[in-house]
């Protein structure tokens, strides 16, 4: 690779693979300064490490913050998983005055910093609403908020097969008397699930490791503390050990999503071609 | 046909509007609520242009150290083969797939005083908890994959016949790399430092763990929107800062579709 590369492999181990090494050992609290010890300690600090990371996770603010966690990213990867083709076949087969104006506004939260994202949301759904639609310290704001910045992960991992896709299939299936829901079901969906599953994993990891956007709207009490607003809260504290194992459960969960999601779409992927 | 396609395309703006439309209508008209003298002056007091400047500071740290290193990776990955080379490539998505929570943590257990190498690094005089150290580090962090990103497709499409002929006719690797390679990956370098760039001046989790947010010392105008809604109640203070980073939000997507139109392998790509 050359000194170029030696650079570059120095810089990534400074700023992710030192601190991930770090995050990790302080959640088990294993500690370097315990060298040349004996095999009977390091069982012992082993089991003490394990003892105490599961006692940090399991915790109830952690248990329930999690939970929390998990079952708003779901019902949202889900929900703009939906959206997602409906948007995607809006953008690319409907044509109406504005359109292109629609696609570039799909980019917005992406773009838009998740902390501009919150206080967006808190403007028109939090407390001093215009529309008294009060969704402050509530999970409909969490979700409200989770559905706004992963909106793009969901259109954009769909929109581009919908576009390669060719028409002849559907026409096919429409000359054979099928109605437009039954073409969209046996036709065009079956080709687009691999893209929708890719979407539904980029959004729930997403989703799990949000914080910015819903940090405002959460407001901190502990019926909206997500699991890293939960971390955060830790940190707050000073208790870095308990936020090290917390952050390693999150942080095993999201790779888990990433890599299962990346999984399932090439097998599916690989039964269609 | 003709009511389905209609009844689909409502239920999609009304979404979108809910979603999207009327929240950012609303963040312009709460912004310029008591009027554009108000908005101005909470844009242009001390604490929100201390931390605008910090802001641009740490931007001007991450985003040249970001797309050098992007560039560099981006050649090894699309004209090299090295043994791990799949998991040198996927080590760069992984500050973007994780919370930035657990980006601000990491580094606090590696770097600061209470982290792995917190007691060498103290006795050079470097911390990285509550300071600009650290906000910089995190941020570097955060925006890591956005260049390399843009530029692979990009060098994989162009493929190597320039380069090769350029090495046959005599040039060295500087000048292939100058006069052949960074001329045809212009705008894709381009692309990725505007994406650099706009996650850099976003950045909020990681950074507001590690920064301890010190007014005018490591507060991010992201922690200044943040601390004016949370702690200082200064509501108009923290619409008036949204509006100003929403608006060059809004710029940096211009910039991006410009780019795009010049080279259509790019995708905006946050993931």
């Amino acid at each position: 690779m050359g000194g170029g590369g030696t650079l570059i492999v120095a810089y990534l181990s400074i700023i992710v693979l030192l601190p991930i090494a770090a995050l990790v050992s302080h959640g088990f609290s294993i500690s370097v300064a315990t060298r040349g010890a004996g095999v009977a300690f390091w069982r012992w600090h082993v089991s003490l490490g394990f003892r105490t990371f599961w006692s940090a996770v399991t915790a109830s603010g952690a248990r329930n913050a999690i939970f929390l966690s998990l079952w708003l990213s779901f019902s949202v990867a889900a929900i703009n998983a939906v959206m997602g083709v409906a948007i995607a076949w809006v953008l690319v087969r409907d044509r109406f005055f504005g359109r292109t104006f629609l696609d570039s506004v799909i980019d917005l939260p992406f773009a838009l910093p998740t902390i501009v994202a919150g206080v967006v949301l808190l403007a028109i759904y939090g407390p001093d609403s215009p529309i008294h639609v009060d969704l402050f310290e509530t999970w409909m704001g969490l979700m409200l908020a989770l559905l706004f910045v992963t909106l793009p992960f969901s259109v954009r991992s769909v929109q581009p097969v919908l576009a390669s896709l060719d028409l002849e299939s559907e026409d096919a299936a429409r000359t054979l008397g099928a109605g437009s829901a039954r073409t969209f079901f046996s036709v065009v969906l079956p080709s687009l699930w691999p893209s929708v599953l890719a979407g539904f994993g980029l959004a729930f990891a997403r989703a799990i490791g949000e914080f910015g956007s819903i940090s405002l709207i959460a407001g901190g009490i502990p019926r909206t503390t997500t699991a890293s607003y939960y971390v955060f809260n830790l940190t707050a504290g000073f208790l870095w050990t308990d936020a090290a194992a917390v952050s390693t459960a999150l942080l095993v969960l999201s790779l888990v999503v990433l890599v299962s999601a990346n999984v399932f779409s090439r097998r599916f992927q690989r039964r269609l071609l | 046909m003709r009511p389905h396609r209609f009844a689909l395309r409502t239920v999609v703006l009304l979404y979108l509007g809910i979603l999207i439309g009327l929240p950012v209508v609303f963040l312009v008209v709460k912004a310029f609520g008591h009027g554009f003298g108000a908005f101005w002056g909470e844009v242009t007091q001390t604490d929100a242009l201390s931390a605008l400047k910090l802001s641009l500071v740490i931007a001007a740290i991450a985003v040249p150290i970001n797309t050098v290193v992007g560039v560099g990776a981006a050649l090894l990955i699309a004209r090299h083969d090295f043994v791990g080379k799949r998991v040198f490539d996927t080590i760069f998505d992984v500050p973007v797939a994780i919370s930035p929570i657990i980006i601000g943590v990491s580094l606090v257990l590696a770097y600061s005083r209470i982290g792995w190498l917190g007691a060498p690094l103290a006795r050079w005089g470097l911390n990285v908890l509550f300071t600009p150290l650290g906000v910089a580090l995190a941020t570097m962090a955060v925006s890591l994959p956005y260049v390399l990103r843009s530029i692979v497709p990009v060098l994989t499409e162009i493929g190597q016949d320039q380069e090769q002929a350029g090495r046959t006719l005599g040039a060295g690797r500087l000048r292939i790399f100058w006069s052949l390679t960074l001329p045809s990956i212009r705008w894709a370098v381009l692309y990725g430092v505007t994406l650099t760039f706009a996650r850099t001046l976003g950045e909020f989790g990681a950074v507001l763990v590690v920064s301890g947010n010190i007014t005018g010392v490591t507060q991010t105008l992201p922690i200044y929107i943040y601390d004016s809604w949370d702690q200082r109640f200064d509501v108009l203070g923290s619409y008036s800062g949204a509006l100003v980073l929403a608006l060059i939000s809004v710029a940096v997507l211009s910039i991006l579709a410009v780019l795009r139109r010049r080279e259509r392998k790019l995708l905006v790509d946050f993931a």
